[in-house]
């Protein structure tokens, strides 16, 4: 086992771990923050994967942004320190949520575990092959998909305005 | 790398983030205090009080690490961490002369990026955690902030990288030219300003308005997590300075000889923070309305015309 292999697998540990106390933690706020521990633990292993942009890309835009949204969001609205018993799931939806994990764990078991046997090389990606993939052969899917987010966007500013007719006549100001 | 060699780069970035915030501190203390007509403190150390940090930090210790009851413990008490480490790592990706940097990757410039914009999740469970309602507001006011001004300086920094063509500081700082005073002026302003309303200093202090919020995220915190809170501020400060002299103002470049890169580039920051202090001195706080206002209005806006210029200079070749 070399080096690379145990930062790995610790970056593993602490992307699974964060990801179940996410989803089995019953305090909403800390939720958040064990997303936060899972997205480090997942950035840890691409960068030991060596896609170094990726990895940091990844801790800028979701963890910077997406997650101070999600906070911001939380504590706008409501945020109780505590135990949140409000939002509590009934014994067959969690059931069924454990299943269904499992389920998804074991497919993607199922397919990844007969590539560790080492067939698969772990090749460095310079950000500039990345760049060039995506800016030269994938340019137009890519703006595709930005020009996609722009329309959410202007979507999301017309729902949050409100339509002139349905709002009163304060509203319309 | 031998392990010795490691040791060593983590012992330097170390000592050079516990000593050059102190600096910058006192150098707050005395220039703030000239500037408003007084003399600042004279007394600790004896020649111009240059003890005080040293004082202020004896203080903190002795003070009782106070949890409020109803507070969250946990993340109470790791906040001031999660705040202070992000601009550790930070500060060791900075280089100072010519190819010295305690950290050298090939994406450093990203790199510094992502670990401030974890910095910011330390307010932000500061506010939460506190359980008390100034706290809450300010770390409220502290995360919008943060989303607007975000964008700016990501925009201002991929114009660099453009220009220069990398993702390294290391990289960038050696294909500065001075025609760069010029043609990146627009980003310069656009990240100085953003910068210092990410570090939320004044004039955009509105997550810790003092008349408003007591201390925003920080109100409830005492002793050495509060000072931790103090010192990943300052240190904020010095890996903005750091970053813009080694960016915009061309690091190690200068007319004494080579040898003596890495003073130009402590000399060059310096200054830049004594700008930071400078504007905290001159201008009145803003209101939450004139910060989104400015961030979407002006900086979002300028930054992308650097972008387009900078696009434009590189395709045709400057």
């Amino acid at each position: 086992m070399t080096a690379l292999d145990t930062a790995f697998a610790a970056s593993a540990v602490l992307a699974v771990l964060g990801g179940l106390f996410a989803v089995t933690t019953r305090h909403v706020v800390h939720a958040a923050l064990w997303l936060v521990v899972a997205l480090l633990g997942v950035a840890g292993s691409l960068l030991v994967l060596g896609a170094e942009l990726v990895a940091l890309v990844l801790v800028l835009v979701y963890v910077g942004a997406v997650v101070v949204l999600v906070l911001f969001a939380l504590m706008l609205t409501r945020a109780p320190i505590g135990p949140d018993r409000a939002h509590a799931v009934g014994p067959w939806r969690a059931v069924g949520a454990a299943l269904l994990g499992l389920a998804t764990a074991g497919l993607l078991a199922s397919v990844l575990v007969p590539l560790a046997d080492g067939t698969v090389r772990r090749s460095d990606v310079a950000t500039t092959q990345v760049a060039g993939q995506l800016f030269g052969t994938w340019v137009w899917p890519f703006e595709l998909l930005s020009l996609l987010l722009l329309a959410a966007l202007v979507g999301a500013l017309a729902v949050a305005r409100g339509s002139r007719d349905a709002a009163g006549p304060e509203a319309t100001s | 790398m031998t392990l010795l060699e490691a040791v060593l780069r983590a012992v330097a970035a170390l000592a050079a983030f516990l000593v050059l915030p102190l600096l910058v501190g006192q150098a707050e203390h005395k220039v703030m205090a000239h500037m408003q007509g007084r003399l600042g403190p004279m007394y600790a150390g004896g020649f111009h009080g240059w003890a005080q940090l040293v004082a202020d930090g004896v203080k903190f210790l002795q003070k009782e690490d106070i949890t409020p009851r109803a507070a969250d413990r946990w993340v109470f008490r790791l906040a001031p961490a999660v705040a202070l480490v992000p601009y550790l790592v930070a500060l060791a990706t900075v280089p100072v002369h010519p190819g010295v940097a305690a950290v050298d990757v090939p994406g450093s410039l990203v790199l510094v990026l992502a670990a401030t914009s974890v910095g910011a999740l330390g307010t932000l469970m500061a506010g939460w955690s506190s359980a008390n309602k100034y706290s809450l507001i300010g770390g409220l006011r502290a995360a919008a902030q943060l989303v607007s001004y975000e964008l700016p300086i990501v925009l201002a920094l991929a114009s660099i990288a453009l220009a220069g063509g990398s993702l390294s500081l290391v990289v960038l700082a050696d294909r500065w030219t001075p025609l760069w005073l010029l043609w990146q002026l627009p980003g310069a302003v656009v990240f100085l300003v953003a910068a210092v309303a990410e570090l939320q200093r004044p004039p955009f202090d509105m997550p810790v308005a003092d008349a408003e919020l007591v201390m925003g995220a920080w109100t409830e915190y005492t002793g050495l997590r509060f000072a931790f809170f103090l010192l990943s501020e300052y240190a904020g400060i010095v890996v903005m300075s750091l970053l813009f002299s080694v960016l915009w103002l061309g690091g190690w470049h200068g007319p004494l000889p080579d040898a003596l890169g890495w003073l130009w580039t402590l000399l060059k920051g310096f200054a830049v923070a004594l700008v930071v202090i400078w504007v905290r001195v001159a201008w009145p706080r803003l209101r939450e309305d004139q910060l989104q206002r400015l961030a979407w209005l002006w900086l979002v806006p300028l930054a992308l015309l650097q972008l387009l210029l900078t696009g434009a200079g590189v395709v045709l070749g400057w």
